[in-house]
């Protein structure tokens, strides 16, 4: 068990200086979800426009891996279709299982630093925590298909 | 070298490279051979159904089943063994209290009182007959340090209050709640007194005749027990004029085609097959604990508590909640890293350590702290594993560069 497989530098990055932490001003979609077994919290705000996700924030409490993750998640998540983010939820998915993933597919960029999750099944649930809030928010919001 | 640590068969293992450090004991025991070789003994040699077939090993299941009923009853200094129901743990106690008690004698006007620092179990039954009976749920005051405030509370409790629930022993904070008191105080006003032993009983001498206290609920896991046991004291007067809340076999006197009619105590309230190895289980830790003895144990956990409580407050950036004189546990955050990252590097040090909100979120709201950290302790702990302990926190500060920062 190596603790530098989880704790990479990027995420550190992250968890110490959140990206797009904070509320989105004008209206927006709101999730809130809990991690009930551990105590974790996010409030996730997306501003969707014309099938894509113009803006999201999040707020929340939680451990280094959770809010770190929701950094990136948001980051990422930006700009893109949200079929496409529907994708990026699956793939994320395959990978805290430890499966391997096309990372020509998509541009995980700094998400690529949370793969050593995948190795302390203790903390999978922190690391998608975010992840399962943005794709309650859109297939809520798209429960008539996209 | 710790005297009783041979006695637990887990610590045979290094886990993560290093020898187990097992500071979790309020989530759940270990267990020593003896415990483990009763089971083992009981689906090897005489594993049958109890109080049915008049069979031989019947007849032995029966008798050792109906026997760890009774070193239950002299461990708590019951009365009779017709107040010693065996259930599925601390939970399943409680929410019989809250079905059956509860629902039947409640109703619009009176009134619940627990504290903001119950374990859920010990607050969502309250809750849910507070809804279904439209008595009213309250909360008694806590000091600053946990520990109920007794003038308060004295304040508070009326004529209305028809039930109290309370921890003996948090499991957050390690406080010892003065139940005694407090079961002459609403004994005063009409009321009963329900307790939560899950944390108390595994450390301390139990007495429910001395402490007056009408229910008691318990978990054998936490007391080096196997899980999927515990028990339910209640007050024979009071359990007589209880409905069972499962029907079936074993529960029954007389069946009818359209009524029937309950056994007598305390096997009304054991409906089914029993958990018959559990009970066994269970006797064989109570035996261990009695050959230690009670008060040698109690001694021995708050003795590590206090010297863990002082080391972690010595170190910077460490915040200890709860009193200063507690059971088998100390609580802390570290400033700036998350309970949950102080866990993962702890358990790389093979230091097994909780995280989170312990089931008391309404505490940690109380606490103002999203979770915590705990350690715990028990009889096969040592001064050796708080040295590891405080070794494995600062090695978490360095490696989160807390100094830097
Ligand atoms: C104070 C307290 N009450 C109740 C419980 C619930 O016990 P069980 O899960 O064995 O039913 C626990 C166990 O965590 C506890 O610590």
């Amino acid at each position: 068990m190596q603790l530098d497989d989880l704790y990479r530098r990027v995420i550190m990055d992250h968890y110490q200086r959140p990206r797009n932490r904070g509320r989105i001003e004008n209206e927006a979609l709101t999730v809130d979800l809990n991690n009930p077994t551990c105590g974790d919290r996010i409030s996730l705000q997306m501003k969707l426009q014309n099938g894509k996700i113009e803006e999201a924030k999040f707020e929340g409490d939680g451990c280094s891996i959770s809010m770190a993750s929701a950094s990136m998640m948001t980051e990422t998540v930006k700009g893109l279709k949200v079929k496409q983010a529907l994708q990026l939820v699956d793939l994320f998915s395959d990978m805290m299982q430890g499966s391997e993933v096309d990372l020509e597919q998509f541009p995980l960029e700094d998400i690529e630093a949370l793969m050593g999750v995948a190795k302390f099944p203790a903390r999978i649930k922190c690391a998608t925590l975010a992840w399962k809030a943005m794709e309650k928010g859109l297939k809520n919001e798209y429960k008539e298909g996209l | 070298m710790n005297p009783y640590k041979k006695d637990f068969p887990i610590f045979k293992q290094t886990v993560n490279g290093h020898p187990l450090v097992y500071l979790d004991s309020s989530a759940t025991s270990q267990k020593p051979f003896q415990v483990i070789e009763a089971l083992e003994d009981y689906y090897k040699t005489y594993n049958s159904n109890v109080h049915r077939g008049v069979h031989t090993l019947g007849t032995k299941a029966t008798d050792a089943y109906e026997g760890a009923r009774e070193k239950v009853r002299r461990f708590i200094n019951a009365r009779s063994t017709k107040e010693v129901i065996f259930t599925r743990g601390t939970t399943t106690a409680i929410n019989i209290v809250a079905q059956s008690y509860g629902r039947a004698r409640l109703s619009k006007g009176d009134e619940i009182l627990i504290t903001p620092a119950e374990h859920h179990s010990n607050l969502i039954p309250w809750q849910q007959v507070a809804k279904s009976t439209g008595a009213t749920l309250n909360y008694l005051s806590l000091r600053q340090d946990g520990s109920l405030d007794l003038d308060q509370a004295k304040e508070q409790v009326n004529t209305n209050t028809k039930i109290i629930a309370i921890h003996h022993v948090s499991n957050v904070l390690g406080t010892i709640q003065p139940i005694a008191e407090l079961a002459a105080l609403v004994h005063k006003q009409g009321g009963i007194i329900v307790v939560d032993g899950a944390q108390s009983v595994p450390h301390l001498n139990t007495d429910v005749q001395q402490w007056g206290i009408d229910f008691l609920a318990f978990s054998s896991h936490k007391m080096f027990g196997p899980t999927g046991i515990g028990v339910l004291y209640g007050k024979e007067h009071l359990l007589e004029e209880m409905e069972p809340i499962e029907f079936g076999g074993e529960m029954i006197d007389e069946v009818g085609l359209y009524e029937s009619k309950w056994t007598e105590l305390p096997w009304k309230f054991e409906g089914g097959t029993p958990i018959i190895a559990g009970a066994i289980g269970l006797g064989a830790a109570i035996d261990y604990l009695e050959e230690i003895g009670m008060e040698q144990i109690f001694q021995h956990d708050h003795a590590l508590a206090k010297y863990a409580m002082e080391e972690i407050s010595r170190i910077e950036g460490c915040t200890v909640y709860g009193p200063k004189e507690r059971v088998g546990l100390v609580t802390f955050n570290l400033e700036g890293i998350h309970p949950h990252d102080v866990a993962t590097v702890l358990d790389a040090k093979g230091i097994a350590v909780r995280a989170g909100h312990h089931c008391c979120q309404p505490l940690m709201r109380w606490l103002e702290v999203p979770a915590t950290v705990r350690a715990s302790f028990h009889i096969y702990n040592d001064d050796a594993d708080v040295d590891a302990l405080i070794k494995g926190i600062q090695t978490t500060k360095e490696y989160f560069g807390y100094a830097t920062r």
